[in-house]
């Protein structure tokens, strides 16, 4: 197993490529939190429930992601500052069909 | 003035269970809470979720373990100040302090433990324009007394349980209730779901979805409420009285830091070498609101620290005092309120 590469705009704008391990169990919420591209207590606040969208951010490359669950898809209903490509974070596992992926974060919520 | 030994200022599983091992010290406690209901994170976001590394419970609900972590800390009589959020602290000469609330209680104890998780939970308030000005003033985002929607006309904008359950109570009590949210699907209990379809049926509830809520219009009070199908993006003016978002809660660490604090990514630094106090002599903080060097966001790491930040507290308070720890199974347990648990004797009886 490998790293994979990803593209991440953090929310002050800046761009970061970091490297993800496909074989940790990680989702993308994590590995921004490995990096601290958020500040902690910002993002992933319920753990990787689905149950918040401190972890919300936007798909910019075209990548095959997973469906979204009913749980994602109901806090994406309840999220703030959504887009049609909105997606959270905890919920895209990292695997090595996702290298070269490029999402931004969304804005912390008020 | 409410008085106490320790003021544990979160009410969630760590600060729950430093009332036991506090009780164990015959020390009294006192909790604040910004939530209506004990529990904090277990009981707001995920009490139906299994957790799997509590010791010695292989699998075990979020709210069961609030329940249990209740009835285990009943003998020491904790008290509660409950949808209230510790907002100032001021150290008195003695070294003691007083902690008030937004609702003006005042709490004084000689240590204090801020067992805060993520922060007091406040309402996830939507993105409007003017929301501020009608705040109180037609609008809330916590339902406290259902009675003061009494004969009113209410719209209600959410998708999950509370804007559910609410809307079922109050089609009782209010003179119109009606729903909005963004999607046709609903996310809660199916009894809750079905009961909102059968209460449409019956004209009780006006549902509008999917659709949001655009703007709020009103001279001094709220009066209307614009809602923008989704689908069509079209707008109609509904007439209320009241509006209730409920878009759920989201932690914020709040007035607390803004007392004199260390704070490293929005958590509080202490003495992990030996009792979790804070920068501030007297302050612990104990459980997810703590930083140090290896910190783990674990709740068995929560009650691990509340351990120990009882017995230095201990020390604290009774500076002249030596005490030895006692395994409850030999010292048993002893409550506030007179009851007494404790391993049965074994019987000495001859064998003839």
């Amino acid at each position: 197993m490998s790293d994979i590469k990803i593209k991440i705009t953090d929310r002050e704008g800046v761009s970061h490529e970091v490297d993800a391990p496909t074989d940790m169990n990680m989702n993308l919420m994590e590995v921004v939190r490995s990096y601290e591209l958020a500040p902690e207590g910002t993002i992933g606040i319920c753990g990787g429930m689905a149950m918040c969208a401190s972890c919300q951010c936007y798909v910019q490359s075209d990548h095959q992601l997973p469906e979204k669950s009913d749980d994602e898809e109901a806090m994406l209903s309840e999220a703030f500052n959504v887009k049609d490509n909105s997606r959270l974070g905890c919920q895209i596992h990292i695997t090595e069909d996702l290298d070269g992926l490029e999402v931004e974060l969304a804005p912390e919520e008020a | 003035m409410i008085k106490t030994d320790i003021l544990i200022i979160g009410a969630g599983p760590t600060g729950l269970f430093a009332v036991f091992e506090a009780g164990l010290l015959q020390l009294k406690c006192h909790l604040i809470d910004a939530l209506p209901q004990a529990g904090g994170q277990c009981s707001e976001i995920y009490p139906k979720k299994p957790i799997y590394d509590i010791p010695g419970f292989p699998e075990v609900l979020a709210g069961d373990l609030v329940d249990n972590l209740m009835e285990q800390i009943k003998p020491f009589q904790p008290g509660f100040t409950l949808g209230e959020r510790a907002e100032t602290i001021e150290k008195l000469d003695d070294g003691s302090f007083i902690v008030t609330t937004n609702k003006g209680t005042k709490h004084h104890a000689p240590v204090v433990a801020i067992a805060g998780g993520l922060g007091s939970f406040e309402p996830r308030k939507p993105l409007l324009e003017n929301l501020e000005k009608y705040e109180d003033n037609g609008v809330a985002y916590i339902i406290k007394e259902p009675e003061v929607y009494r004969d009113k006309k209410v719209l209600i904008a959410g998708g999950g349980d509370s804007a559910l359950d609410w809307s079922i109570f109050l089609a009782d009590v209010a003179k119109e209730v009606t729903l909005v949210h963004r999607r046709n699907e609903f996310r809660g209990a199916l009894d809750s779901v079905e009961k909102v379809q059968q209460l449409k049926n019956e004209g009780k509830i006006n549902l509008i979805t999917p659709a949001e809520v655009v703007a709020l219009k009103g001279e001094n009070r709220l009066e209307k409420v614009t809602v923008k199908d989704t689908s069509t993006s079209e707008e109609t003016d509904v007439e209320v009285d009241d509006f209730i978002p409920l878009f759920g809660l989201s932690p914020k660490l709040g007035p607390i830091s803004n007392w004199g604090l260390e704070i490293e990514k929005n958590a509080i630094k202490v003495d992990n070498t030996y009792d979790y106090q804070t920068n501030i002599p007297g302050i612990y903080a104990i459980g997810d609101v703590n930083t140090y060097p290896g910190k783990l966001k674990l709740i068995l790491c929560g009650f691990h620290e509340a351990t120990l930040m009882c017995q230095s507290a201990y020390q604290k308070i009774h500076p002249d005092k030596k005490y030895v720890m006692k395994y409850t199974t030999v010292g048993g347990v002893t409550g506030f309120d007179g009851s007494k648990k404790e391993a049965p004797k074994a019987v000495v009886k001859a064998i003839d």
